[in-house]
């Protein structure tokens, strides 16, 4: 299965933020689309960075004022893009290893999508039982 | 009047398609306890079941066993089967809104992707799906002709319907006799000359979509010995990192099959077929008459992207193969309903967890819903549109809770049935279904085959008496 396979039904609409907005902009951005990374982009529309919610909390517990601090203060700036024809496998892999929750996708240089890790597993999920039910119908139907 | 969904009005949902994601919705709707639902489902083709009649391959008979579990669903005393009716012709979305609370979109996908390729078009070059639907009795399909006097073709992609078409390509008549093959397809298939089938893969063994028990079948056929290349099933370093390191032993189990065919002698049966890897056909090259005399074929290498996904980068090398037939099966792509919202880019329906979606207001279209290959594209075996389809009748029910739905201002079911009566008398119901069912059936027995089937409209028609 295909990174495209999860954007078919997931809309190509990602919630960004600029890196000078207030990390209070950022944390009212995640509650009212109710996710947990807005990916930051340039006036371009390009990636420069991600903040996820963990980029806040560590923010908040560190006592930063979150109407004064910026999100280029604490977002990270080494963001992996992902393409529509990256095999899932491979993608959970990596984000399980780099310990990282949300994958922006990229394709001909423009950005379309956002995928978390939470539907990845549940796309290997829906993978699993649909084995599992093809098996069983074959099992019971003979 | 009362919520939908109460006995004095039951909650009216239409299904178009009568495939796998369309059944499973039925189920799942059928299923909800306290739930009073009324189901009505339209197939543009006379007979149900979709790709598990007209895709799954005949020599896979057990996979079709599937239809009976469908059978049982339509079993449902609330249950109609419309077909021959195609949405967009016979019944437009207006006629939908006016008798139904709810519409779901299971149509699946039904075209191929194109390779992009110069030379794409010659003749003699044809899309995988097409082969499939002709083999398979296809009424809009069965009356394509293939070149089967040439005697190399090569089959473009690694997937199940790619080693399907292989197969098919390399079966004795005797082996095809034993499946539920169009009668024209087993004839022209018993008269093939052809002796070589290439399947090539763009990407290496361990990246290859085809799954293990189609790779086995291959290489226990009993017209066709079938081989690899030894440089080409050699895992490279990254392809042996990612297995070493992937959870799935599926996937060491794979590669060492396909590693063994390369060490395989000829047994001197009449075909081969020979699986290619980290190939990706550039050109088809024509003949004097414009038939596919040879393609070329760039060797690739595999490189990680970010995400350590494996993907295939073309050299400077590049061979040339001789082939007189060339059948394309690099991915799929589900056609648009006339005024339903679609995504270009993906080749499905824009919904999202299967919610149909206006694209202006990127708001939910209300009571219009999508499931299966046109929702989420092609991927997964038949099972996994189970989970797809409950995901997508669980936001129907959401939102029959909330009273997001249609307003039919005529939602009796006696009005549908008035209605598809005046736009296509020529309808078939799931009674006629069985009935064409036996009588398939009862032909295949009488010449030795598991079923003989009905491959024109008006062939089933007369055969209901109608």
């Amino acid at each position: 299965m295909k990174i495209e396979n999860i954007l078919a039904t997931k809309g190509s609409n990602v919630v960004t933020a600029r890196a000078k907005q207030s990390l209070k902009q950022a944390i009212d951005l995640l509650v009212e689309f109710n996710i947990g990374a807005l990916v930051v982009t340039d006036e371009a529309g390009k990636p420069v960075g991600i903040i996820s919610e963990r980029d806040l909390i560590r923010a908040v517990a560190r006592g930063e004022d979150v109407h004064t601090r910026l999100v280029s203060d604490v977002m990270t700036k080494k963001v992996i893009v992902a393409s529509p024809q990256d095999d899932l496998e491979s993608v959970m892999q990596t984000m399980t290893v780099k310990r990282f929750r949300h994958l922006p996708v990229m394709d001909k240089g423009k950005l379309i999508g956002i995928v978390s890790i939470g539907d990845i597993v549940k796309a290997q999920l829906s993978q699993y039982r649909g084995e599992i039910e093809t098996l069983e119908t074959q099992i019971i139907g003979e | 009047m009362a919520q939908p969904g109460t006995e004095s009005n039951p909650l009216r949902a239409a299904i178009i398609g009568s495939g796998p994601a369309a059944f499973y919705a039925a189920e799942h709707l059928f299923k909800q306890v306290g739930l009073n639902v009324a189901i009505d489902m339209f197939d543009r083709l006379p007979t149900p079941y979709g790709l598990v009649r007209g895709g799954v391959a005949p020599d896979h008979q057990k996979i079709k066993t599937v239809t009976k579990a469908y059978a049982q669903i339509a079993g449902n005393p609330h249950f109609r089967f419309y077909g021959n009716v195609e949405f967009g012709r016979h019944l437009k979305l207006a006629d939908l809104r006016e008798h139904y609370h709810q519409i779901l979109y299971a149509t699946g996908a039904q075209t191929d992707r194109r390779m992009g390729i110069p030379g794409e078009d010659l003749r003699g070059s044809h899309p995988a799906t097409e082969f499939v639907a002709w083999y398979n009795g296809h009424p809009d399909y069965r009356d394509l002709q293939f070149d089967l006097s040439q005697e190399r073709a090569a089959v473009v992609g690694v997937g199940n319907v790619a080693i399907d078409v292989a197969r098919i390509l390399c079966r004795t008549p005797e082996e095809l006799k034993a499946t539920d093959i169009a009668d024209y397809a087993l004839e022209a298939l018993s008269q093939s000359k052809i002796k070589e089938v290439y399947l090539l893969g763009r990407r290496g063994p361990a990246q290859a979509a085809f799954t293990n028990p189609e790779i086995k079948e291959v290489g226990e056929m009993q017209g066709a010995d079938v081989f690899t290349l030894p440089g080409e099933v050699d895992l490279d370093d990254l392809s042996q990192a990612a297995v070493a390191s992937s959870a799935d032993r599926s996937l060491v189990k794979k590669v060492e099959i396909l590693q063994g065919y390369a060490a395989r002698k000829p047994s001197g049966k009449s075909c081969k077929l020979v699986i290619r890897f980290l190939v990706s056909p550039v050109e088809l090259i024509g003949d004097e008459q414009g038939g596919v005399a040879k393609m070329r074929l760039v060797r690739n290498v595999l490189v990680a992207s970010e995400t350590g996904s494996l993907n295939a980068k073309a050299t400077d090398q590049s061979e040339e193969l001789p082939v007189g037939l060339v059948f394309r099966s690099v991915g799929y792509r589900g056609v648009p309903l006339p005024e339903v919202p679609f995504n270009d880019r993906w080749g499905v329906i824009l919904n999202e967890k299967g919610r149909v979606m206006d694209p202006d207001t990127k708001q939910p279209r209300v009571g219009e819903y999508t499931s299966g290959w046109i929702k989420r594209g092609p991927s997964g075996v038949i099972g996994t549109n189970k989970p797809d389809s409950v995901e997508t009748v669980n936001c129907m029910l959401e939102d029959l809770a909330k009273g997001a739905v249609l307003q039919p201002v005529q939602p009796e079911a006696e009005c549908v049935a008035d209605l598809v009566r005046a736009r296509q008398p020529q309808y078939l119901t799931f009674a006629d279904w069985l009935k064409l069912d036996a009588l398939e059936l009862e032909r295949g027995k009488a010449v030795g085959r598991p079923r003989l089937k009905f491959t024109r409209a008006e062939e089933m028609l007369a055969a209901l008496g109608k």
